[in-house]
């Protein structure tokens, strides 16, 4: 993404959770319900408030759990209007059952997730737990670098969720704290501009709609269940299509381009390092100062990790020598993390494929620094040059 | 803090996280209290919490304490009290995690009449996340998720409990320091459910945006408005609204749960055991 301002921008200074509930208040939906939990909280909170002043058109629910929130935003959704809701953690975590009938129900719906690991034990910070639970969900995931990321991905969510090929709901994550309460400057489109992009939601079927009547839910047994799952695939299939013309789309009014991942320095790149959130910042640094020393390392941070981009990521990551992922969320399957597991088998046909290794880091808001990125690179230089990874599996910066 | 006190207290977990001002220490020592009254040892007494500032308490208390979920404390201190009906167990829960999050998880453990001790300490807010409006928010006050006012209409968490079947209701305040203790210990005693609602101060998100800004102001508040029942059993709607109606709204002996079952058990063992 390169940062460029058009002449309807404005730049502001805001936080992650700002960002969001700005990005909100533009495209002014029809409906948002939604329960506390930080720390997304201020989102929802900011947002009432757009509400109370009348800044916005939209029915606001404060309900009583997150279960209810999206219960709430599946019906409004199902009745034809545009529907967000924004959470966190264990709310995403109490969401579960109603989370998978959105996606099944193919509906639009916006979610804003300020990534938060999963008690227990309780705690508040980031890792990316949550999210990660949910990638079988049938939610499309799109992950934020920072607050400006975080804002143009919200609006662009919009467009992919309620493309007429796709019809699935879309998570935008942004990591809790280091994104969601850091101040950041960024560029924000005029209202009119994001109301121009975001247009109607026309959805193809809706239950207010009396001259076709539709129902939404009914029982589904042998007959047509895996039929209907197969068409869910297929619209996450073609949000592979979709993602990329929104984004083009979007850069025409923002000049902000955003591909499925950004490539960071990794033309030449012996080492390379792949993130998903705000690590991708400090790796950033860590590659600038370690190319100026002469090494060559470099950085792809993905940001579209449902659908999962593989034939992209193949071509992106072919000959590169070595290639370490890290996974802010352990799977517990005793052999690596989320990331590990889906890119390491995206690249199992691919020739040349890098020697691939994994670095399970940050759990429960552990601070990623930069010598612990400088010691992952270094490691895998190594790698690259002696031609085998010593340890596929790394826990980085904890105590053992 | 006296002594005598302090031995129910984890002292190396202290300072607490509550703010100044804030009531939730004056309801913890309430209840401290109530239990060293009745003499209870701390091995056979188990404390089960949500999540929340008030579901925080547990973690300073020198007993076996279970931190939860929010809203779900209830549920797993039911679990516990079926596994080990001779142990007393005592659920700490805010308004938010008693009326909103868990709210049926309350009805349904009234409706049992299982022999738990809930105390509810009622902030009149979501404390911890920073100030929404709960479910007991008073209509038309302040919330951070109100700016203009709260449009919700309140429960009323007692008549909800009694009506879900309880053996003990109570409400107090934390002005009212000598009778929420005394409620409290009667509430322990109960076998069944007992259900204790503790008027308590959250200066930093209630207070501060109800022109009640200080954990005075708020204890004032309470003494200002509270009712005894038995007074506002004479009260039309009118004069009361606004009110803190305190004091014991029921006290009944009624089979209990754990005893039900147990009888249950012992009645069909023949059939159970096949013979
Ligand atoms: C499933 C879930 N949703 C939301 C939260 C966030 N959360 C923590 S405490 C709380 C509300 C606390 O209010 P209350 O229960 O009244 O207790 P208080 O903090 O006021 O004592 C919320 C919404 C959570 N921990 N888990
Ligand atoms: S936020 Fe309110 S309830 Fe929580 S500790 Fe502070 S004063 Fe007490």
């Amino acid at each position: 993404m390169s940062l460029a301002a058009k002449s309807n921008e404005i730049r502001m200074a805001l936080t992650g959770n700002e960002s969001v509930a700005y990005a909100m208040k533009q495209i002014n939906p029809d409906v948002v319900a939604a329960y506390p939990i930080t720390p997304q909280t201020e989102i929802v909170q900011i947002f009432s408030s757009y509400v109370a002043d009348g800044d916005v058109d939209t029915v606001f629910e404060r309900v009583e759990s997150e279960h209810s929130a999206m219960s709430a935003v599946v019906g409004a959704a199902a009745a034809g209007a545009r529907s967000m809701t924004a959470t966190s953690a264990n709310g995403l975590a109490l969401m579960w059952e109603v989370v998978y009938i959105a996606a099944s129900n193919r509906l639009p719906i916006v979610m804003p997730v300020v990534n938060r690991a999963l008690s227990g034990p309780i705690n508040i910070h980031c890792d990316h737990s949550d999210t990660m639970g949910a990638r079988d969900s049938g939610w499309i995931q799109l992950y934020s670098e920072n607050a400006q990321e975080a804002y143009d991905n919200t609006l662009q969510a919009v467009r992919i969720a309620e493309h007429p090929d796709v019809e699935l709901p879309v998570m935008v994550c942004q990591d809790g704290f280091i994104i969601s309460h850091a101040l950041d400057n960024l560029y924000t489109l005029d209202d009119a501009a994001v109301q121009a992009f975001v247009g109607q939601n026309n959805p193809r079927y809706s239950l207010l709609d009396v001259d076709h009547p539709t129902t939404f839910g009914p029982l589904d047994l042998q007959d047509w269940y895996f039929e209907h799952k197969r068409q869910q695939a297929e619209g996450m299939k073609n949000a592979l299509d979709v993602i990329p013309e929104i984004a083009k789309e979007y850069e025409g009014i923002s000049g902000r381009d955003y591909g499925f991942f950004e490539e960071y320095r990794t033309d030449d790149a012996e080492a390379v390092m792949m993130v998903l959130g705000s690590t991708a910042g400090t790796a950033k640094d860590v590659v600038d100062a370690m190319r100026s020393e002469g090494k060559r390392v470099g950085l792809v941070k993905l940001r579209v990790f449902r659908p999962l981009p593989v034939a992209h990521l193949v071509r992106a990551l072919r000959g590169k020598p070595a290639l370490a992922i890290m996974d802010r969320a352990e799977s517990f399957a005793a052999s690596g993390g989320p990331l590990y597991k889906e890119i390491r088998s995206a690249l199992y046909d691919c020739e040349q494929a890098p020697m691939v290794s994994n670095y399970i880091y940050g759990l429960g808001g552990r601070d990623i620094r930069p010598e612990d990125l400088r010691q992952v690179f270094e490691d895998n230089l190594r790698a690259a040059a002696a031609g085998h990874i010593e340890k596929p599996v790394t826990y980085l910066g904890v105590r053992e | 803090m006296n002594d005598k006190l302090k031995a129910y207290f984890r002292t190396d977990h202290l300072p607490h996280i509550w703010c100044p001002g804030c009531g939730n220490g004056i309801v913890t020592a309430a209840i401290v209290r109530a239990i060293d009254d009745l003499g209870w040892s701390k091995d056979d007494t188990v404390f089960v919490s949500g999540i929340g500032c008030s579901s925080r308490a547990p973690g300073y208390l020198d007993f076996n304490t279970l931190h939860t979920t929010h809203g779900r404390a209830l549920v797993f201190a039911t679990g516990v009290k079926v596994a080990r009906p001779d142990l007393n167990v005592i659920v700490i829960t805010g308004d938010g995690d008693a009326s909103a999050i868990g709210g049926n998880h309350l009805i349904h453990a009234a409706r049992r009449n299982i022999d738990i001790t809930t105390i509810c300490f009622n902030n009149n807010i979501y404390g911890m996340t920073g100030g929404q409006y709960s479910p007991l928010s008073p209509t038309d006050s302040f919330a951070s998720t109100a700016p203009y006012g709260n449009a919700d209409r309140t429960f009323d968490l007692c008549r909800l409990v009694e009506a879900a079947g309880a053996s003990y209701v109570a409400r107090g305040t934390t002005y009212h320091v000598t009778p929420l203790t005394n409620m409290i210990r009667r509430g322990l005693e109960k076998k069944g459910f007992s259900f204790v609602e503790a008027m308590t101060a959250c200066p930093v998100y209630f207070g501060r945006r109800n022109k009640l800004p200080t954990g005075v102001d708020l204890l004032n508040w309470q003494r200002d408005n509270a009712v005894p029942v038995s007074r506002a059993a004479k009260m039309e709607p009118e004069e009361l609204a606004g009110k803190i109606v305190i004091g014991t709204f029921l006290d009944v002996e009624m089979p209990e749960y754990t005893e039900t079952y147990e009888r249950l058990l012992k009645e069909h063992a023949a059939d159970r055991s096949g013979e």
